[in-house]
């Protein structure tokens, strides 16, 4: 598999980590208990275009929202984390 | 008398004795060198063939066709083909550590003293016992293990299994380590060209012109494919003279890479394709700056898939006798390997294409005894080709039987009237039509379809950048399969920007092969083979439909079909036309045959390449690993590390001695230890401190500048991820550490708190784990041999710097830092320093007075103080579980601090640490050992707890343990059994506090 | 038909023309006290147990493909009940005593192979987690040997002792464990659930769940509505999918892990090996292949196809144990879908919508579960509560942290 890292370019899946899911928003403290649940253990997990978070570990070390589906392994579209959340 | 020792092998001794001729080589023609001989054994018997030949065209030469045995019936089996798809001819090449199990003759090309024994035969090839298994066929049928050996119970494991066992398999395995080397190549290009026939090289040649990166992979030795086969000419010249004229173009192209030997195995996602070079496959043994093979991982931009088309036996009784072959295999060793594979032959076939192999059996002075057409109707000129050869011509023909042993003798052919005749045959030239090679279209889970009009499986949906050219596209003439090769070549290196144009196609055959369907002759006498390796029959197919396995997928398991070493190159459609058949249904409404990597099978060790024995993976060295080798030291594997485990001093005969020696001297003088392979992370920036207050449960950003804190951090899950110190450098600078195990997870991990959670703060990260080397310079002498070691100037004291404070120190006027933390509980510094000053710290703080020590000295230090380490940050444990709650802030928010508050997290009965001592002071305690209430029951339900690091204290000399205990906080003085049933052990302990020395830590202020 | 010695001689003279399906093609009815989603191992065992425990016996298995044709067929064949924690030895160790009787139960050769598993150990906190292990397991009443280097060597010959990069320094054997004929599961308890009145439908896709009022009413197929009492999914790898149909969201993600077979070769090893210095794990089929698998892939996928570092991390690792490996070659190889669950363990419960009940979350250790999985859900729908021995496989204890993690992984179903 090849991630086009947008700081590296193209490069192969063996020098990045996935975490899982992206775009699950980080509940605020004192939001309650299903909402912590919620984000950590509860995941969509579709079949078909999915937002995850890819890490360049042995690359640029960025963090990369990755488009990805989850049927064909077609990237969609890939974003620094952080520029995606800012 | 003693005999000479010789100490030549028998194949040695084989080859020392002169070959006989070749009795079945052709006078004049093929692509062997004729001037060079190779000598060679099959089974002990010394042969010869010639340079180009393959292990199966020089056993042809040599009039060899009993080649191997069946898998199941032990039949003895023959040359099928002359390429990858061989399900028969496979044999044991070479011997001892280098023996290759299972290699196909047709693809083992030969050179001087190759060395090849038959396999799965008892006691020999020709006369082999496990044949009696065929007199069994109707109880052996498909599936019939699966309803048998269950009486008695017990006696599968002991009885049936174990003969099953030895039964089974093929070849052996080598016997010892692999002597030879392997590597690994990466490649980029713009088009990849699988496949080196008429179509791959019109490709590469369109691609290449056009000046685009071109890979061109063949699994031959040689380019050309079919054009090597068959006696036809390409623009006016002979098929192999073309070839050569196209090669030398391509080997001209610069940005050309043409890869021979090489089997494109598997097609990945987005354009990655795994292939194998056989590169000195062909040398008796590699030279030693080759490898013996190489792992290709390819990126391509396109792909054009030109793997040619395989030839489909047909499925009679008798058909898998040796010297029943496909007629293209026939051809090949008639006109490349100029070797004729029969004397009387009867060609048997379903269109024009057997044909061809009448006019070059012929052409080679073979008596053609019959043509077996399945045709009703036969073009007028081939019938008189037949007339001409004398040989009888039997329109709407079918081959009903054959007869002979290790060798066909006699064929019964039937005529579409129901009458039956025979003749006597030494070959049987036979073809049901060709397979397009698609199987790297489908590994991207691309599904066929079927062409009713070719009676075959062509690519359906191919795989983005993936195009097929040639007979792999169903294309059959060659003036069709060059031109398609020059199309599909030329738009691929259009898609890839360049600006291609077709190459001009040359002259070639271009005659339609007018033909029918033909898989199968149902009546016909005696087992008809579909997948010969593995002995599924016809009738085995049918077995299975009968009792409702009607899914191809389930077909194939319950009969094994397809599943042999060839991966049912040669049966899996055949098998499927049966399927339909049986069950009145059209092929592609039986279903599709679907093809997974790898396409051919692949030398596990070629993928692993040099990451074997030591080299499996890295090796991290600390940057005093070299002096410590140097004075004693034992070395122990940690993660990617080697640490200097105790360093033995003359006398010390058990590493126990080692290790409470350096323990003591850490308690009484001062020891020094090499702690440079904790993670070390400098975090940097405005936005560090608040950065830091998020990952870790305790607060940072309180933490004075030149000051130290211990820290934990816990998964978003509330356990505990890791723990370290936290050095504030500057205002808007950190100095972190984790554990090794942890180095590279907690760095990960804070760059997604920062990159994802926190992106709005302005830190950046980096890891200085290599940047320095740290040392652990611990025990009452400490400060003194700190101050020898730092460059004069800096106030040591403990007023100006205190436990849990650093300060910037020079050691040979070169920067480094000095931090006051104690792992040992003892008055204790680290000291860090860039690495290449690592050994000269070393060496003074030991010329000083200090005492290296190891791993084992430093874990039974801290099991001493109390301090969780890997033993109890196993994932599974709180911060309260490790006497760690009051650390996690209910000041601020923290990565974990939610969901720590779940009820089974905060659960006080849930085991916390405690410390454990023996009752009877000579018993150890062991890590792993359980905790139960004493007297009480040891079964599950009981039990309370477990140990998670021990040791014998030399401080109090006797056993010592940490544990986590169900509710062992409010249970010091109390006993518990400890329990190591899988270690023998079962003894008595005394709860107490963890710490078990100096507790009120006066020592590590001092 | 009873398969014996007997029958097989009596058909082998017949020339094998008499024998009959093992199971029926029926015609879906139009409701069923209860529906089973998933024609796998654990969906067909569930059947097979709730007719045979639970004397239920109107029940259909709905397959959207052929029987067999997820996890059950892609796997490493291994089975075993060395587990640390106490919700799942007892689990395991039931599955393990329902395959030792499992042939007989079920008149079905599956080739139960109790030739032993044996996990590597490579460093002494290692050796020490295992002894851990391994006494758990001897307190549960499982059999467990912690072996000593010289042990390892004697009992697996062909393993580097001598040249590795991370030396064996012993290992955690249980000799109960061993190997079963995958597909064989499928199909023997297909046909032993047939034979109790279950009926199969394969190539029958569910589309939707009915759900009236909280409680489930039935299921939508591309063969007509399936109106059931009761409805359990045992659909691993697509059990997001599905139990979303219900409107589900679970603590699961779908993952590929890709496993290989080498050509068959004589007798090599004898036990399966596991390695602790990497992801990798080996055993020989009696037909003389070398089975073996590695780490997942990573990433969340539904295809059924992995990708190269993991072929060369196991390749290695095969090679790094056994050096005389190198030569062999590897013949074919697949992925399966996984459901990758946030603590490693299985998820066997009700749901909130009533007469709903889950069966998923098998990470990669499903195969071996499969009796105790069918035996477990089974009672859970019958009685609709579960039995002590899944008591601990609850789909709320994420929410109260009574999580069942025997990596000490986390919440990240990548790294189970």
């Amino acid at each position: 598999m090849r991630i086009p890292c947008p700081f590296c370019g193209d490069r192969g899946n063996e020098e990045f980590t996935v975490l899982g899911a992206a775009g699950l928003a980080r509940p605020a403290p004192e939001a309650d208990d299903a909402a912590w649940h919620d984000y950590v253990h509860l995941r969509d997990n579709p079949a078909g275009a999915h937002r995850e978070l890819w890490h360049h570990v042995f690359g640029c070390r960025a963090w990369l929202v990755v488009e990805r589906d989850t049927r064909t392994h077609a990237v969609l579209s890939v974003t620094p984390a952080k520029e995606r959340a800012a | 008398m003693n005999a000479p020792l010789d100490p030549r092998t028998p194949a040695d001794l084989a080859l020392s004795r002169p070959a006989p001729a070749q009795p079945c080589r052709l006078p004049a023609g093929g692509l062997v060198d004729r001037g060079r001989g190779l000598s060679f054994t099959f089974d002990g018997r010394r042969l010869s063939g010639l340079a180009g030949d393959t292990l199966a065209s020089a056993l042809l030469a040599n009039g060899i066709h009993l080649v191997g045995r069946s898998f199941k019936y032990h039949r003895p089996r023959g040359i099928l083909s002359a390429g990858t798809e061989e399900p028969n001819a496979l044999v044991e090449l070479r011997s001892g550590a280098r023996r290759e199990p299972n290699t196909r003759a047709t693809m083992a090309e030969l050179f001087e003293g190759l060395e090849a024994r038959s396999q799965n035969r008892w006691p020999s090839l020709g006369l082999d016992l496990g044949a009696v298994n065929g007199v069994f066929a109707p109880i052996l049928a498909a599936g019939f293990y699966y309803k048998t050996f269950m009486w008695p119970p017990s006696f599968w494991e002991k009885l049936y299994e174990p003969l099953i066992r030895r039964a089974a398999g093929l070849g052996r395995a080598p016997e010892g380590a692999d002597p030879d080397h392997y590597e690994r190549m990466h490649a980029f290009c713009d088009v990849l060209v699988v496949g080196g026939g008429p179509a791959g090289l019109m490709a590469a040649l369109a691609a290449g012109r056009a000046g685009a990166r071109v890979i061109l992979a063949e699994e031959d030795r040689e380019l050309g494919g079919r054009l090597l086969a068959e006696a036809e000419e390409v623009d006016g010249m002979p098929g192999p003279a073309w070839v050569q004229s196209v090669e030398a173009e391509l080997a001209a192209m610069p940005r050309v890479r043409l890869l021979r030997r090489t089997s494109a195995f598997a097609v990945l996602d987005h354009g990655v394709v795994g292939a194998v070079e056989r590169v000195a496959d062909h040398l008796p043994v590699p030279p030693a700056h080759l490898p013996r093979q190489r792992y290709w991982k390819i990126v391509a931009r396109r792909i054009v898939l030109a793997a040619g088309a395989i030839e489909r036996p047909v499925v009679f009784g008798g058909n898998d006798r040796p010297g029943v072959m496909l007629g293209g295999a026939v051809r090949a060793y008639l006109n490349r390997y100029a070797v004729r594979p029969g004397q009387s032959a009867v060609v048997f076939t379903a269109g024009d294409d057997g044909w061809r192999t009448v006019a070059d059996l012929a052409r080679a002075g073979a008596s053609v005894e019959a043509v077996v057409d399945a045709r009703s109707e036969i073009p007028a000129q081939q019938a008189r080709l037949a007339a001409r050869l004398g040989a009888r011509l039997v329109a709407g023909g079918r081959i009903t039987g054959t007869a002979g042993w290790h060798r066909i003798a006699a064929v019964e052919i039937g005529d579409d009237r129901g009458c039956t005749e025979g003749r006597g045959a030494d070959l049987l030239a036979m073809g049901g039509g060709w397979t397009p090679a698609i199987h790297l279209s489908c590994h991207r889970g691309g599904k066929p379809r079927w062409d009713d009009a070719l009676a075959a499986f062509l690519p359906g949906t191919t795989p983005p950048g993936m195009s097929v050219a040639g007979a792999a596209a169903g294309r059959f003439t060659t003036a069709a399969v060059l031109a398609d090769g020059a199309r599909e070549g030329a738009a691929a290196a259009r898609d890839c920007g360049f600006a291609a144009t077709e190459p001009q196609v040359p002259r070639a055959e271009d005659t339609p092969d007018a033909r029918v369907a033909l898989f199968h002759v149902p009546a016909s006498r005696g087992k008809a083979f579909v997948d010969f390796q593995h002995d599924v029959t016809a009738k085995d197919v049918a077995l299975a439909h009968r009792e409702g396995f009607r899914s191809v997928e389930h077909v194939k398991r319950y009969t094994t079909l397809g599943m042999a070493t060839d991966q049912g190159k040669t049966a899996n459609v055949t098998g499927l036309a049966i399927l339909a058949e049986i069950a009145g249904r059209s092929i592609p409404g039986t279903g599709t045959t679907v093809f997974r990597p790898p396409w051919t099978p692949v030398a596990i060790g070629t993928i692993a390449g040099h990451h074997r024995g030591k080299a499996f993976r890295p090796t991290r060295r600390t940057p005093t690993h070299a002096w410590a080798a140097a004075n004693g030291a034992t070395f122990v594997e940690v993660g990617p590390w080697l640490r200097a485990q105790w360093y033995a001093r003359p006398g010390e005969t058990e590493w126990q001695q080692s290790v409470a020696r350096e323990v003591a001297a850490v308690r009484n003088a001062a020891g020094i230890c090499d702690v440079s392979t904790l993670g070390k992370i400098e975090v940097t920036g405005p936005g560090a401190a608040a950065l830091l207050d998020l990952v870790y449960a305790n607060t940072i950003s309180t933490l004075a500048v030149g000051r130290v804190r211990y820290g934990v951090m816990l998964r978003e899950d509330g356990f505990v991820m890791d723990d370290g110190t936290v050095a504030r450098i500057a205002e808007d600078r950190f100095f972190v550490t984790t554990t090794t195990a942890n180095a590279g997870k907690v760095l990960q991990h804070m760059e997604f708190c920062h990159q994802v959670l926190r992106p709005d703060l302005d830190v950046s990260m980096i890891s200085v784990t290599d940047a320095w080397a740290q040392v652990s310079i611990a025990g009452p002498r400490a400060r003194e041999v700190v101050a020898g070691l730092v460059d004069p100037g800096p106030d040591l004291s403990n007023a100006a710097l205190p436990h849990m404070a650093w300060r910037a120190v020079g050691v040979d006027g070169v920067p480094a830092r000095l931090y006051r933390l104690s792992f040992s509980g003892e008055l204790a510094y680290e000291l860090g320093v860039p690495p290449d000053l690592g050994e000269a710290v070393m060496r003074r703080a030991v010329e000083l007075g200090a005492t290296p020590y190891g791993t084992e000295a430093l874990a039974v230090l801290r099991i001493e103080k109390g301090h969780p380490a890997g033993g109890e940050l196993n994932g599974q444990t709180t911060a309260r579980d490790l006497g760690l709650g009051r650390m996690v802030s209910t000041k601020k928010d923290c990565i974990g601090r939610r969901l720590a508050e779940r009820p089974a997290l905060t659960d006080p009965a849930r085991p916390v640490l405690v410390g454990l001592k023996p009752v009877d002071a000579r018993t150890p305690l062991r890590a792993g050992a359980h905790l139960f209430m004493p007297g009480a029951e040891p079964v599950t339900a009981n039990d309370q707890g477990y140990v998670t690091s021990a040791c014998v204290s030399p401080t109090l000399g006797h056993p010592i343990a940490l544990g986590l205990l169900s509710r062992g906080a409010e249970r010091v003085g109390e006993r518990v059994r400890v329990l190591d049933p899988v270690r023998g052990g079962d003894t008595e302990a005394e709860v107490c506090a963890p710490c078990f020395v100096d507790p009120e830590g006066v020592r590590t202020r001092g | 038909m009873h398969y014996s010695v007997f029958s097989l001689l009596r058909n082998a003279l017949s020339g094998n023309r008499s024998w009959t399906p093992a199971w029926r093609d029926p015609e879906p009815k139009p409701a069923y006290d209860t529906v089973i989603v998933g024609g796998g191992g654990h969906g067909l065992a569930t059947a097979y147990y709730l007719a045979k425990e639970h004397g239920i016996t109107d029940v259909a298995v709905v397959e959207k493909g052929y029987i067999g044709s997820g996890n059950v067929g892609r796997n490493t064949t291994i089975i075993r009940s060395n587990y640390l924690l106490p919700a799942n030895t007892p689990f395991y160790e039931k599955s393990l005593q329902l395959w030792e009787g499992l042939e007989q139960d079920i008149n079905y050769n599956a080739m139960v192979s109790q030739r032993g598993v044996l996990n590597l150990c490579h460093s002494d906190a290692q050796r020490d987690a295992y002894a851990r292990r391994g006494n758990a397991m001897q307190l549960a009443g499982v059999d467990a040997e912690l072996l000593d280097a010289a042990q390892v060597r004697a009992m697996v010959p062909g393993l580097d002792m001598d040249n590795a990069r991370f030396p064996v320094k012993g290992g955690l054997l249980q000799r109960r464990g061993g190997t079963v004929r995958h597909d064989a599961v499928a199909w023997g308890y297909a046909r032993a659930a047939d034979r109790r009145g279950v009926d199969i439908l394969q190539n029958t896709e569910v589309t939707g769940i009915l759900v009236e009022g909280g409680r489930v009413t039935g299921v939508e197929t591309t063969r007509g509505t399936i109106r059931a009492k009761r409805v359990g999914l045992a659909a691993a790898g697509n059990s997001s999918r599905v139990a979303a149909m219900a409107g589900l969201r679970l603590p699961i993600e779908s993952h590929v892990l890709q496993a290989f077979v080498s050509e068959a070769v004589k007798p090599l090893i004898h036990t399966v090996v596991t390695f602790g210095a990497g992801h990798f794990y080996v055993s020989q089929s009696d037909k003389g292949g070398l089975v073996f698998g590695g780490d997942i892939d990573g990433y969340n996928s539904y295809a059924q196809r992995g990708s190269l570092p993991v072929v060369e991390d196991v390749m290695e690792s095969a090679v790094a144990l056994f050096p005389a490996f190198s030569r062999l070659r590897y013949l074919r190889q697949w992925g399966g879908i996984m459901d990758m669950s946030m603590d490693g363990s299985p998820i066997i419960d009700r749901t909130p919508v009533d007469g709903l009940f889950l069966n998923c979350g098998w990470c990669y250790g499903g195969f071996k579960a499969t009796p105790a999985s069918g035996w477990c859900f089974a009672h859970t729908i019958a009685t609709g509560a579960p039995h002590a021995l899944n008591a601990g496989f609850r789909l709320d204890r994420f929410a109260t942290g009574r999580v069942v993690d025997e990596k000490g992984a986390g919440a990240q179903p990548n790294l189970h």
